[in-house]
């Protein structure tokens, strides 16, 4: 058997905001799966408790935090509360997202406000707790979960596009500052994925445009970004960063 | 305990053009690592050997083939006799290349045409002979090893960026067409790399400042070596990836992103 070691993520703690559903769920359970424990942060706890509890059976560890990541102030707390329970995060995976369908001209700030905080703010509040940690093991990697909507504009949701460009650019950014503590931080964009923020867009017109638009001829499913998620969280890429990285079935590129 | 079962290619048959060194070394050492059986297409018999002598270390089947990749009526039979010896192909890594390090005014025609052959025309010709083989079984991997130099001008030499650029862009229409045949193709681009290639940089004292620049801007703060090349093809080459394509990855120590 050739399981190539580059992969492995024996030994590594991984931090998964709204690890408890969706891609987020997809790429907890493939973290796990190549040895990583696992926490996962994030608002329902009967949710993510049912992850920990697939994780378990995966003979992974893994436990569950309650983190809305829109409370500055529980940041700091959930990530101790994750390294008492598991170890030393190696690896921070930036996922949690909301979506908030409103049209520019009704966009109001409150609605605003919460994107920016949920998609934006809080990935790099707690990228800046992670790297503290990190740079104490010379060693670390952070893998921001962007989207499509990082590359292209929309109509549909403003709000969630300019929180995703700027999550990109703050992937860059980081990636410089911190490639002298060994920290790697990369971006995945995912395709269209088969998750409930995606529901309004699996039928209807805006779904045919979207399957026609995709080489691959079909949404992802969420297991499909776990492959991605490994290769920035393992050896294998440490001389990656500020890469972003399309797993989209060519969406992207058509 | 760790299972990275998706990232295995046990079993699958990788051709690595230009594989007898550099990068593409790099990669078919790294490809046979994670089970493939390689083989190697090269000019240089001496180092295509030596190769192959790595490769059987690891243990799987491997071979090499003495070809030049710009002799277009040799490809299609190169890839046959891979076939035969090796089985059929399931990844085709796209990585022979050179540069002729001329400013534009130096370039010749026949300078700006050998280049654009080999880094450009060979990729897509054994792209074409490779989904040939593909098609039928409805499964296969194209990796093209590009380079940030498809994407960043460069002062001198164009023709190697331009063949870089457009390999970037067969990757993107390769990748459209293929995908309903389940052959998904990507791309790799390293950046600088500690290779043959980029021998004038490294070690000639007259481009010390251009090296020096170079490296105060990659955030890793040095080149590259060609086995830091390996995890992305791997990941490129396997199930791990099967969602991915039409997609560059660029493997640069964040050159490229500063």
């Amino acid at each position: 058997m050739a399981a190539p070691k580059m992969f492995d993520l024996d030994g590594n703690v991984a931090v998964v905001t709204g690890g408890n559903g969706g891609i987020g769920r997809g790429i907890a359970l493939g973290l796990a799966e190549a040895g990583a424990a696992v926490a996962i942060l994030a608002r329902n706890e009967e949710k993510s408790r049912a992850v920990v509890a697939e994780i378990e059976k995966l003979r992974a560890k893994a436990v569950s935090v309650h983190l809305d990541v829109t409370q500055r102030a529980e940041l700091a707390p959930a990530m101790a509360a994750a390294e008492r329970a598991l170890g030393p995060v190696s690896i921070l995976v930036n996922n949690a997202g909301i979506s908030v369908q409103k049209s520019a001209l009704k966009h109001d700030a409150e609605s605003w406000d919460r994107v920016i905080e949920t998609n934006l703010n809080s990935c790099f509040f707690l990228a800046q707790i992670a790297a503290r940690s990190m740079m104490q093991h010379k060693r670390g990697k952070i893998i921001n979960i962007a989207s499509e909507y990082s590359h292209f504009g929309t109509g549909g949701v403003i709000s969630y596009s300019a929180a995703k460009g700027g999550l990109v650019q703050m992937t860059k950014s980081l990636a410089i500052d911190w490639a002298r503590y060994n920290i790697q931080v990369n971006a995945i964009v995912p395709g269209w994925i088969k998750t409930d923020m995606t529901l309004p867009a699996q039928s209807g017109p805006f779904y045919d445009e979207i399957i026609t638009r995709t080489p691959a001829g079909r949404f992802g499913d969420p297991e499909e970004m776990a492959g991605t998620a490994i290769f920035l969280a393992s050896h294998a890429s440490d001389f990656i960063t500020g890469a972003i990285i399309n797993a989209d079935g060519g969406f992207a590129i058509r | 305990m760790a299972d990275t079962k998706m990232f295995e290619l046990t079993g699958k048959v990788a051709v690595v053009t230009g594989g007898n060194g550099g990068i593409g070394r790099g990669i078919a050492i790294g490809l046979a690592k994670a089970g493939a059986k390689v083989a190697i297409i090269g000019r240089n018999e001496g180092r295509n050997h030596d190769t192959l002598v790595a490769l059987r270390k690891i243990g799987n089947p491997a071979t090499t083939l003495k070809l030049d990749v710009s002799q277009r009526k040799s490809l299609k039979p190169a890839l046959d006799s891979i076939e035969r010896e090796l089985g059929p192909i399931d990844i085709l890594v796209n990585n022979a290349a050179f540069a002729v390090l001329k400013n534009l005014m130096e370039h010749t025609e026949e300078d700006w045409d050998s280049v654009i052959e080999t880094d450009l025309t060979s990729c897509f010709l054994l792209s074409k002979y490779a989904a040939q083989s593909m098609v039928p079984r409805k499964a296969g991997k194209i990796i093209n090893v590009a380079s940030v130099g498809g994407y960043k001008g460069t002062p001198i030499y164009p023709s190697y960026g331009v063949s870089k650029g457009g390999l970037l862009q067969l990757t993107r229409c390769l990748a459209i067409e293929l995908a309903p045949h389940n052959i998904q193709v990507n791309s790799l681009a390293p950046g600088w790399t500690t290779t043959d290639m980029t021998d004038w940089i490294r070690n000639d004292p007259q481009y010390a400042a251009v090296k020096q620049e170079m490296i105060t801007r990659t955030p890793a703060g040095r080149f590259a070596e060609p086995d830091e090349m390996a995890g992305a093809a791997v990941f490129l080459a396997s199930e791990a990836s099967n969602f991915v394509t039409g997609a560059d990855i660029i493997v640069d120590g964040g050159f490229f992103i500063r």
